[in-house]
């Protein structure tokens, strides 16, 4: 396949060695800024109240943050594709009270098998929105807005008002929900399992590397021979399948269920990725960055509340910090690009 | 795969639809017709829609969502978005309860509500156009930021003791007619917002925009002052949308109306504005603003639980930018199997 001449571009230069690096740097930067802030605000509310750090409250705040670390690993995969999934909140409440019905009906059903059946109906849903936008190419925006709507729906019908209480769960799944490894809850070990295998792939496999070319410029990626379409869909199908997992850890975690679980969560999902430092526009943004931006959202909550500020002030801070936290990213690229652009002056 | 230079590729836009009143193309029809259909269906089928009492309901049910989906219209054919409008919506109704609550006057009330919305949606403008950030990332954060403002104010209280004297007139109707009072505001808003969309230089301007920003920038439009202006209008159509949510439901609370922007943005989509910008009309919008509000009012006359609805609103919203994509497949494979001269047109 080529390009008609007409549409050939001005040749660019393929970025120096020292180029290359320099943007690494930025990359590792931007992380190292939302770790800072994460360190600060640790800091300033142990000094305040240092039980802030006992065992029992770490292991709470991470037992908290397990959701939206999982939530947001997922999304980071389809948001360096420019893609996204709103539909993320429904799968999660479909997911947890279905598994709620399964251990219902089937109190016996063993953990790994919960967690399998929560994983494959996630990655149905997320095949249900990798198709659409995939082959039918409709905007992932609008495709995952229509699916949060169905998603949820079906579970409001499947629930009718029906509420599962933790009481009734079989007990060996909520002590999964609550166990731990030499102190580490094993939620917490989960999310950071995912985090380091998903950051590996996509750091050093050559499809985790073709994710971020489609985002860069999905023509560029499609004509330099990637399978754009595939790539996307699996992308789709990986992220629904986080978001199961996320469903059946939430039905772990809390034990009571009706069909309202994880409404609205979408958005805070996708704060995280952002304040994580994932351009919201595709190509740049690490699992890294992303799976801190959730835990920093979640630490802000527990902070305030040690810190006695009242907690009506949580939301005004979370939506402070993503505008800091992308405004950030701007001046960074800013100062990235004029460097680079005085260095290509001075070389020619 | 063989690339006939008669084929358009895939990419580009399947139908394409003209711009000024033009552009109430075969999608808005469609959907216009859809409506029309699902009025005589529940004329038909459901007791006690077809009557005047509760076409009023239905009315002051969807007059929030069409007063914000009509400045949405204009953002969204621009290729920008704007999902703060329901926190808009809910900081407003706060700050007006917690004004009233200190006893001050109604009306400096009021007018101080729709100056809040037009200056928080100037500062999404300014995130936007100034400082050259995604509005999908920017808005996202202020969505979090108002909402929380509105609680920081109001906290969990409500108050709700405004004087009958208003909130009476907003849901009463026209004396001899079933229509309430809100129709008329809302006439004259659509009147203004489809004049300037689709008979004025401004309107054509938005299209550029949101078609090619480059073209758009050396044909001499001023590409932040537009984008700037349109969040403006938006912040303030929210509060004034506040102002009414209020006053109809008699009550001042920070999380009124929390989740709406979803609805907005649905009923715009529906009504045949592309999300990438540069196509749609506002006789369109309008309609699908009326079909999910009818929709909502008819399922529950007839007894059907909301999850139905919510089944029902996402499969439009899928059908209405899969269809497009579908009929022009369609219309390329039929293209290429009839020989030449038997095109259809």
């Amino acid at each position: 396949m080529s390009a008609p001449a007409t549409d050939a571009r001005p040749e660019i230069a393929p970025p120096s060695r020292e180029q290359a690096r320099m943007a690494i740097r930025l990359l590792r930067a931007r992380e190292i800024g939302i770790v800072f802030v994460l360190v600060v605000l640790v800091g300033v509310t142990a000094l305040n109240n240092p039980r802030f750090l006992s065992p029992q409250s770490v292991r709470d705040l991470l037992l908290n943050a397990v959701i939206l670390v999982t939530l947001a690993v997922g999304q980071t995969l389809l948001i360096v594709t420019r893609n996204v999934d709103l539909s993320v909140g429904s799968i999660v409440g479909l997911v947890a009270f279905g598994t709620g019905k399964l251990l219902l009906a089937a109190p016996g059903t063993p953990v790994v098998v919960a967690l399998l059946v929560g994983v494959a109906a996630g990655a149905a849903c997320g095949a249900v929105n990798g198709s659409l936008v995939a082959a039918a190419r409709v905007p992932a925006l609008v495709v995952t807005l229509g699916t949060l709507y169905v998603f949820r729906g079906l579970d409001y019908s499947w629930a009718s008002g029906q509420q599962i209480n933790a009481a009734d769960m079989p007990r060996a799944f909520l002590r999964f929900g609550t166990a731990s490894v030499l102190g580490v809850p094993v939620l917490a070990l989960i999310a950071l399992v995912l985090v380091l295998v998903v950051g590996f792939y996509l750091r050093s496999y050559r499809s985790g590397r073709e994710l971020y070319a489609i985002g860069s410029d999905p023509d560029a990626a499609r004509l330099s021979g990637i399978p754009v379409g595939r790539r996307v869909f699996a992308a789709f199908v990986a992220n629904g399948a986080l978001a199961g997992l996320a469903g059946v850890l939430y039905a772990a975690r809390f034990g009571t269920l009706d069909a309202t679980v994880g409404a609205g969560l979408e958005l805070t999902v996708i704060a995280a990725a952002v304040v994580g430092g994932v351009a919201i526009f595709g190509g740049s943004g690490t699992v890294f960055g992303a799976a801190v931006g959730a835990l920093l959202l979640q630490t802000i909550t527990s902070s305030l509340v040690v810190l006695r500020i009242n907690a009506f002030w949580q939301q005004a801070v979370v939506g402070a910090l993503i505008l800091a936290a992308i405004g950030l990213d701007r001046l960074l690229v800013a100062r990235l690009d004029r460097r680079l652009r005085g260095r290509t002056i001075r070389d020619a | 795969m063989t690339l006939d230079p008669a084929t358009p590729p895939p990419d580009t836009p399947p139908v394409p639809r003209g711009r000024g009143w033009g552009a109430l193309a075969t999608w808005d029809v469609a959907v216009i017709a859809v409506v029309i259909a699902v009025w005589i269906v529940a004329a038909v089928f459901v007791d006690n829609f077809a009557n005047a009492r509760n076409l009023s309901f239905l009315l002051l049910d969807i007059a929030a969502i069409a007063l914000i989906a009509m400045p949405m219209t204009l953002v969204i054919i621009t290729g920008e978005i704007d999902l703060s409008v329901a926190s808009i919506l809910g900081l407003t109704s706060s700050v007006m309860g917690q004004l009233w609550f200190v006893g001050l006057p109604l009306e400096t009330t009021i007018v101080l509500c729709v100056l809040l919305g037009a200056v928080l949606g100037a500062l999404n403008g300014v995130f936007v156009t100034r400082f050259a950030l995604p509005s999908l990332a920017v808005t996202i954060g202020t969505l979090a930021m108002f909402r929380g403002l509105a609680f920081v104010v109001l906290g969990d209280r409500a108050v709700a003791d405004f004087p009958f004297l208003w909130t009476g007139a907003v849901t009463s109707s026209i004396p001899g007619l079933p229509v309430p009072w809100v129709l008329v505001p809302l006439v004259l808003f659509a009147a203004v917002f489809g004049v300037v969309l689709h008979a004025t230089p401004v309107g054509r301007s938005l299209y550029a925009i949101g078609n090619s920003a480059e073209a758009a920038r050396f044909s001499g439009v001023n590409i932040a002052a537009t984008k700037f202006w349109l969040f403006v209008a938006t912040g303030a159509m929210s509060s004034l949308a506040g102002i009414y949510w209020t006053l109809r439901f008699a009550s001042a609370r920070a999380d009124n109306a929390v989740g709406l922007e979803l609805s907005v943005v649905a009923a715009v989509l529906l009504g045949g504005v592309s999300i990438f910008g540069g196509k749609g009309a506002l006789p369109g919008v309008l309609a699908g603003v009326l079909l999910l509000g009818t929709l909502t009012n008819a399922l529950q006359l007839a007894n059907v639980s909301a999850d139905v609805l919510n089944v029902v609103t996402g499969l439009l919203l899928i059908v209405s930018v899969l269809a497009p994509n579908l009929l022009a497949a369609a219309r390329r494979a039929w293209a290429r199997r009839s020989p030449p001269g038997q095109v259809p047109a």
